[in-house]
């Protein structure tokens, strides 16, 4: 065991785990924050996606003690009130079926559209390519990023 | 409006007020512990009332007109929150604005059909949840007209409020909420004509969509308590295995962990219904603190496994009782694959035969023939299986995802040794459900853990346990033959079809009735690989295999693949071979959604390098017919657009509907495409994301149209349908783009060559 002040959606958490401990279950178990999902646990489903700094990565590969300095964002801390345009498009399309992935989805988008505001359909679905969506709701993510892309 | 009787033996409408501010608002504490927050609203900023009344089971009316609506049924992502509650507002006649709909509990006493299955939601609600709102709308107009001292029949009642046009009074529902709440239940209410609905039919949005974007507690692996443990499972590593014994020591001694020890689920002489099967009665139990605590003992546990002996047991469905037998032994699946292929060309049961096939093949000019198979899959629900109990000494309370509370609470009851009634589950929204989550062992085995535990306790499957621990898809094989004469007419037509565990011949469903010839026949082989129901459990496959044969049907003959297929409609409906009541389908609404999917995808006008597949299935009471574009881009086959006709009758939520339509059109083509479950030594070869493959956004059509047919049919099964005829759809445009017909799932490894 070993303490991590870590920040999280610009607060700083303390937390008392062992350091190879995932962030993922950090988040969930330790934090009570629950909005990050477990999916598949080795980097291949992208439910469990944050932000570090600014890039979009797989919670469940990364250990504690990597987290260091560095910012992580989480669903419940993409937006003060649930408006940032990636949310506000989701909701306009009405994207989710059964909405367990979707958090995830809306990492990777949030990331994406901060390094390439303006993607095309293909590019989207490149950088959504790790996300699986098992109620396959993809053509109405793709849109849903492409509307966010406009409006922001 | 539509004069109804009330009293049908419908309990939800007996007033039940010992259930006002008890059981019924259970629903909003489930995630307290993490951040309280009132209510689903549809609108989101929704001033909540100082005061409830409970109008009946359904619904209940704050003194500020806020209307809250219990959507009785499990959410696995078919949007039943949504559209359940809109069919009860469209009744009471209320603004969709001051609607906050809450997750009803299991309550047998009040509801019926609390199950996520068979595409039933709406269709087994539809009359009690108009019947409910409508209900409340005239105990609001009596309330109005006592009040005023007025006939009721003057008493309009128009989005949350009451007039009287004569006197000029009106109130909103809100004021007159007490006093409806004090009346009798009417013995005959009004049902709205199909033309006055104003909620059904319209898009709205679904009510989570707002928790769901920001990340707020709702799924069952979300649950939180005080003092709740988290429990994982160690299983049999094969099926026909069994567990022998176990060494523990090191893993009880890591951090975090509480105990571990093996849990036997079932007693022997447990009388099972099909939803209570497991793989492996008796599971390694590891209990700790937290989840990744858990997930590293359970690798610390040194198991020893031994060979199961075979097992023969009962099971009942619906009432009726049936064997079940799991062989000894461990199967792999390339002598699936042998023994399958074997039994393809051996005599089965006849399941149907009409005229006389025999003759007509002995006569036949021409005869096609064909083979089509696929794996078994794994469901994989992006949230993988999880419960929550909280077992004391007389009390069991269990919160999470589940597609069949009714049906568990039994099992749940009998292996804590508990009475019925004291035993309260509750539902979450689930992360996908697709048939896994009817089969609830982990109810039982989570609350068997609590009660050992004397604590709450989470219990979670990781993936692999997840995807390795059965109730698959059955693995499906099919032979299908066709007679031509030598002006190439269709005169003889057979199926053969089998599997395992079960067949997925529906022996009276189209083409039945449409051709003279005909026979049907079906066999089984059995196996220890535990399987159920998956998305459109059997049409899942038949509807790809008889939807692909047709299309080489229809070419042998030189028809158009629509053309055709409506032609044999024609006949099915006009001329029917066998008692017409023996064919499965209305033939007329089938060519309907043929006929509208030819003309919105402007069928035979497709650009140049645009390869096309159609299909059409009817199933669940629905008809579904698709048209699926391919397109060739560097040598691969890329889908490019998906048309689909459907005809479910009345569509209450056509946007969440034309979701599940894009859903099944994806969905169907991942699993056709793409995904397999394979077995070595009694084990699966794939146990996560890196070897089972699903699709990914990369693969999946870049445009879906969905277009409904207009009628007023009351409404039918949309959450399955859409899934199997897809299949078909892909196979049939793959061949043309590709020359080849693809006949084995998944395509991908068909000949790979052709799809690679
Ligand atoms: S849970 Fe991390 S990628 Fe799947
Ligand atoms: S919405 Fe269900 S997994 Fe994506």
């Amino acid at each position: 065991m070993a303490t991590f002040n870590l920040k999280i959606n610009g607060e700083t958490k303390k937390v008392d785990v062992d350091g190879s401990t995932p962030m993922l279950w950090v988040l969930r178990d330790h934090l009570q924050m629950v909005g990050t999902k477990y999916g598949c646990g080795i980097a291949q489903c992208g439910a469990c996606t944050v932000h570090l700094n600014d890039n979009a990565v797989r919670s469940c590969q990364l250990p504690v003690s990597a987290v260091g300095e560095q910012e992580i964002t989480t669903i419940e801390g993409l937006s003060e009130n649930g408006d940032h345009p990636v949310q506000q498009a989701w909701l306009e399309v009405d994207v989710p079926q059964c909405g367990y992935c979707q958090a995830g989805q809306i990492m990777t988008a949030s990331a994406l559209l901060k390094k390439n505001p303006t993607p095309t359909d293909d590019e989207i679905a490149t950088a959504m390519n790790g996300n699986i969506c098992r109620c396959g709701t993809y053509t109405r993510i793709r849109k849903a990023v492409k509307m966010a892309a406009d409006n922001s | 409006m539509t004069l109804v009787k009330t009293q049908l033996g419908r309990r939800a409408f007996i007033k039940n007020t010992g259930l006002a501010g008890g059981g019924l608002v259970l629903g909003f504490s489930f995630f307290n512990s993490c951040k309280p927050k009132v209510a689903e609203a549809v609108a989101m900023e929704l001033e909540m009332p100082k005061e409830w009344y409970e109008i009946n089971g359904y619904l209940k009316i704050g003194d500020n007109g806020v209307v809250t609506i219990m959507s009785p049924n499990p959410e696995i992502g078919q949007n039943v929150r949504t559209s359940m509650p809109m069919i009860v507002a469209d009744e009471l006649e209320i603004d969709w604005n001051n609607v906050v709909v809450e997750q009803a509990p299991l309550n047998t006493n009040l509801y019926s059909w609390q199950v996520a299955g068979g595409s039933r939601s709406i269709s087994s609600s539809w009359q009690n949840l108009r019947m409910a709102g409508a209900t409340a709308r005239q105990m609001l107009k009596q309330a109005a007209a006592n009040t005023w001292q007025v006939p009721v029949n003057e008493i309009t009642a128009v989005a949350g409020f009451l007039k009287h046009e004569a006197s000029g009074k009106s109130a909103g529902y809100g004021e007159m909420a007490s006093v409806a709440a004090e009346l009798e239940v009417p013995e005959e209410i009004e049902l709205k004509e199909h033309s006055q609905f104003s909620i059904i039919g319209t898009t709205k949005k679904n009510v989570d969509g707002k928790k769901i974007v920001t990340g707020e507690p709702l799924f069952g692996i979300d649950v939180q308590r005080e003092g709740m443990l988290i429990a994982g499972l160690v299983h049999p590593p094969a099926f026909g295995k069994k567990l022998k014994s176990f060494d523990a020591e090191t893993a009880k001694s890591m951090p975090g962990i509480k105990d571990v020890f093996s849990l036997k689920l079932y007693d022997e002489d447990f009388d099972k219904m099909a939803f209570h099967f497991t793989a492996f009665n008796e599971v390694i139990v590891v209990v700790g603190d937290s989840t990744w605590q858990v997930m590293q003992a359970k690798k610390a546990i040194k198991a020893e496994w031994e060979n199961a002996p075979d097992i023969s047991d009962t099971m009942t469905l619906f009432g009726n009782t049936m064997k079940v037998n799991f062989p000894s032994g461990m199967e792999d699946s390339e002598k699936h694959t042998s023994k399958l292929k074997d039994l393809i060309n051996r005599n089965a049961k006849v399941a149907r035969k009409d005229g006389n096939p025999e003759a007509a093949f002995k006569n036949a000019a021409k005869i096609i023939e064909s083979e089509y198979s696929c794996p078994f899959l794994a469901h994989n629900t992006m949230e993988p299986m999880n419960f929550f109990a909280n077992v004391t000494e007389n009390h069991a309370e269990l919160l999470g995802p589940t597609q069949t509370p009714e049906w568990m609470e039994p099992a749940v009851a009998e292996r804590l040794g508990l009475p019925l009634d004291n035993v309260d589950i509750q539902m979450t929204r689930q992360g996908g459900g697709f048939g896994r989550r009817l089969y609830g062992h982990f109810m039982v085995e989570v609350a068997a853990i609590s009660q050992r535990m004397k604590a709450p306790v989470k219990l979670v499957y990781s993936r692999e346990d997840d995807m390795t621990q059965g109730i698959y898809r059955p693995a499906y094989y099919a032979k299908y033959r066709a007679a031509l004469d030598e002006n190439n007419n269709l005169i003889g037509f057979h199926v053969r079809a089998g599997g395992i565990p079960e067949s997925p011949l529906f022996a009276n469903r189209f083409p039945a009735g449409a051709i003279d010839n005909y026979l049907a026949e079906d066999f089984t082989l059995d196996s220890n690989i535990t399987t159920g129901a998956f998305r459109a459990p059997r049409s899942n496959f038949i509807a790809g295999a008889e939807q692909s044969f047709l299309d080489e049907i229809a070419e042998a003959m030189g028809k158009d693949p629509i053309a055709f297929r409506i032609e044999l409609l024609k006949k099915a409906e006009t001329n029917p071979v066998g008692e017409p009541e023996s064919n499965d389908y209305d033939a007329a609404r089938y060519a309907g959604v043929l006929e509208l999917v030819k003309e919105k995808a402007n069928w035979g006008q497709q650009e140049a390098g645009v390869h096309r597949g159609v299909s059409a299935y009817f199933c669940h009471q629905s008809y579904v017919a698709q048209v699926l574009d391919v397109v060739m881009e560097n040598n691969k086959p890329v889908v490019q657009k998906v048309t689909a006709a459907i005809d479910c009758g009345i569509v209450v939520n056509p946007g969440s509907a034309a979701n599940l339509s894009e859903g099944g059109a994806v969905d169907g083509i991942g699993h056709a495409m793409y995904s397999g479950l394979t077995f070595k030594d009694g084990a699966p070869e794939q146990s996560n994301f890196d070897r089972y493959r699903l699709i990914r956004h990369t693969e999946a059509p870049k445009e879906i149209e969905t277009h409904f047919v207009q009628n007023n049919i009351d409404p039918t099964g949309m959450g399955e349908p859409p899934f199997p005829p897809i299949m078909g759809a892909l196979a049939n445009a793959l061949y043309k783009a590709t020359g080849r017909r693809h006949y084995h799932q998944p395509f991908i490894t068909d000949r790979p060559p052709l799809v690679g």
